[in-house]
């Protein structure tokens, strides 16, 4: 049980650097052009001034470094069988070999380049998350897919969802505490048995968690409604994005390095 | 008390379910005036009627027959439903369905923000609300930190940043524990008192409706017994019928009545039956 308790909504560090006080749209398309030159760039000499970027941006937020890289762990699995994918499965120069298993010159490289974009990516996009609270960064996406509602973007109403999730997902962690307990307390085993066993036990939770979540949504429209809620038209915001001047530069300053970088390397 | 009429029930009826196996009437001819400024209890029991007629007061539900008007607008006007809305906030039972966002402030921004209200006068607004319900320490928590009386007391907020010349609450206190009941209704008592706000206060908890200019009981739709608080609670064979409670030292001074003293049958409060009695 003690697990529930330990799921953190987003991964967001509260600090008060610089890059914490960014706008999140500065930040949310930083993170976008970044990515966008990882992919872009084919060399380690790239990569290199890319991890330094990167470097520099944690640095600045007063991240703790081990804490960034920590975020890499659940992706471990994924960056192993890239790498290894790569090195036993491009043709090329062999430079060992055993049995019908060969490593290549050529494998070698694109294993190495894929598992550092990898990295980079990971570790790049997390900066975003650590520095921006899931509020922020809401605001930040409806306010960046804005002019896309003559196209049909739902903007206001993927944040509204987004913000609705935020808000009851502590609500609803309780309440599947509440009642694992009390399911407990009634003879149910969470906790032994196979994986289909263990599934099979999850029912008797579910079920009245399920049940439980929609007559919340339901008593949720209503009071929305009774609050005069009718969809983004016309609606203020309390909380208004200020993108200052040092956005600005911040913003020119990554784009014309992405730019630069993605030529040269 | 001014006489002059916010809330007007002319003749309403609702039917949930027309034409099904299941259908029933939960309002029957309501007859109804809110006053300004008034403070008005409703109670009954559990299917009487109450949640439907506080649902007609801000066009969440429209009536089935007759016709519903606030500050002199029909409810089932479609382009007065927002102006309704505003004029009338609604209290939940329920302090964990009602709140949207994810901090104390914003949530209490969430109705100006649908009515479309500039972002300086807003932060005003919030300000001002929650310092009236007396959350503003609160202001930056998220809802799911805060007691269940705190959590009505954020939604009282948002209702008052709204500007509302009335505020419903449904049961606000039905999931409170006494301590949070007691937030709540000295809260409630203040806006009346200091603000102006017209309260109806739909609850089941019957030394709540002490505290009212007015008391109405409903039974299967109707409202067959209203008036001032000791009006209402000195009949009291009539609420037993009505499988009602009265207040504890009404039901103590009937009691004592029984026993062929006689304490004025309109006693609602504990120093009032005191003084009743050392008389």
């Amino acid at each position: 049980m003690a697990m529930l308790r330990n799921i953190t909504i987003g991964q967001y560090i509260p600090g008060n650097s610089p890059v914490h006080r960014l706008d999140p749209r500065t930040k949310i398309l930083s993170t976008m052009a970044l990515i966008a030159l990882l992919f872009l760039v084919q060399s380690f000499a790239g990569y290199g001034f890319a991890a330094l970027f990167i470097a520099a941006a944690v640095y600045i937020s007063k991240l703790p470094p081990r804490y960034v890289i920590r975020g890499l762990k659940p992706l471990l699995i994924i960056i192993v069988l890239t790498l290894s994918l790569h090195i036993f499965m491009t043709e090329g120069r062999v430079l060992w070999q055993w049995g019908f298993i060969a490593i290549t010159e050529e494998g070698l490289v694109r294993g190495g380049m894929m598992g550092t974009r990898l990295i980079l990516l990971v570790l790049g996009t997390s900066i975003l998350t650590l520095t921006t609270s899931p509020i922020h960064l809401t605001d930040g996406i409806e306010s960046l897919l804005k002019p896309g509602k003559p196209i049909g973007i739902p903007a206001h109403e993927l944040a509204m969802m987004m913000t609705i999730a935020l808000r009851f997902i502590p609500t609803l962690l309780e309440e599947t505490e509440k009642i694992m307990k009390a399911q407990m307390a009634r003879g149910a085993d969470f906790e032994s048995g196979n994986l289909l066993q263990r599934a099979k036990n999850l029912i008797p939770l579910l079920v009245p968690l399920f049940i439980n979540a929609f007559r919340r949504a339901d008593d949720l429209a209503i009071a929305m409604e009774a609050r005069g809620y009718r969809g983004g038209e016309g609606r203020t915001k309390f909380r208004e994005l200020s993108f200052t001047s040092f956005d600005g530069v911040c913003l020119a300053g990554v784009l014309i390095f992405v730019v630069v970088i993605s030529f040269l390397f | 008390m001014a006489a002059e009429a916010l809330i007007q029930f002319d003749n309403v009826s609702h039917v949930y379910g027309r034409g099904t196996q299941q259908e029933w009437d939960a309002l029957l001819e309501v007859n109804v005036t809110i006053r300004r400024g008034e403070f008005v209890a409703v109670l009954g029991h559990n299917g009487s009627g109450k949640s439907t007629l506080a649902k007609h007061a801000n066009a969440l539900l429209l009536p089935s027959k007759g016709t519903v008007l606030v500050d002199g607008m029909d409810t089932r006007d479609d382009k007065k439903v927002w102006d309704i809305r505003q004029r009338v906030g609604m209290v939940f039972q329920n302090p964990d369905n009602q709140l949207v966002a994810t901090t104390v402030e914003e949530d209490v921004a969430f109705g100006p923000e649908n009515m479309g209200v500039p972002t300086a006068e807003m932060q005003d607004r919030v300000a001002e609300a929650l310092e009236v319900v007396g959350m503003t320490p609160f202001r930056l928590h998220s809802p799911h930190q805060l007691s269940g009386g705190q959590k009505q007391r954020v939604a009282i907020a948002g209702m008052i940043a709204m500007r509302p010349k009335c505020i419903v609450l449904d049961e606000p206190t039905a999931m409170l524990d006494p301590v949070g009941r007691a937030e709540v209704m000295s809260t409630v008592r203040r806006l009346n008192r200091d603000e102006g706000i017209t309260i109806v206060h739909i609850t089941h908890f019957m030394d709540e409706a002490i505290f009212a200019d007015r008391v109405m009981v409903m039974e299967d739709g109707r409202i067959p017994l209203q008036g001032t608080p000791s009006e209402v609670f000195s009949q009291v064979e009539a609420l037993y019928k009505l499988h009602l409670d009265v207040p504890q030292v009404t039901a103590l001074a009937h009691r004592i009545n029984a026993h062929g003293y006689s304490v004025p049958s309109n006693t609602l409060t504990v120093d009032e039956l005191v003084n009743a009695l050392c008389q």
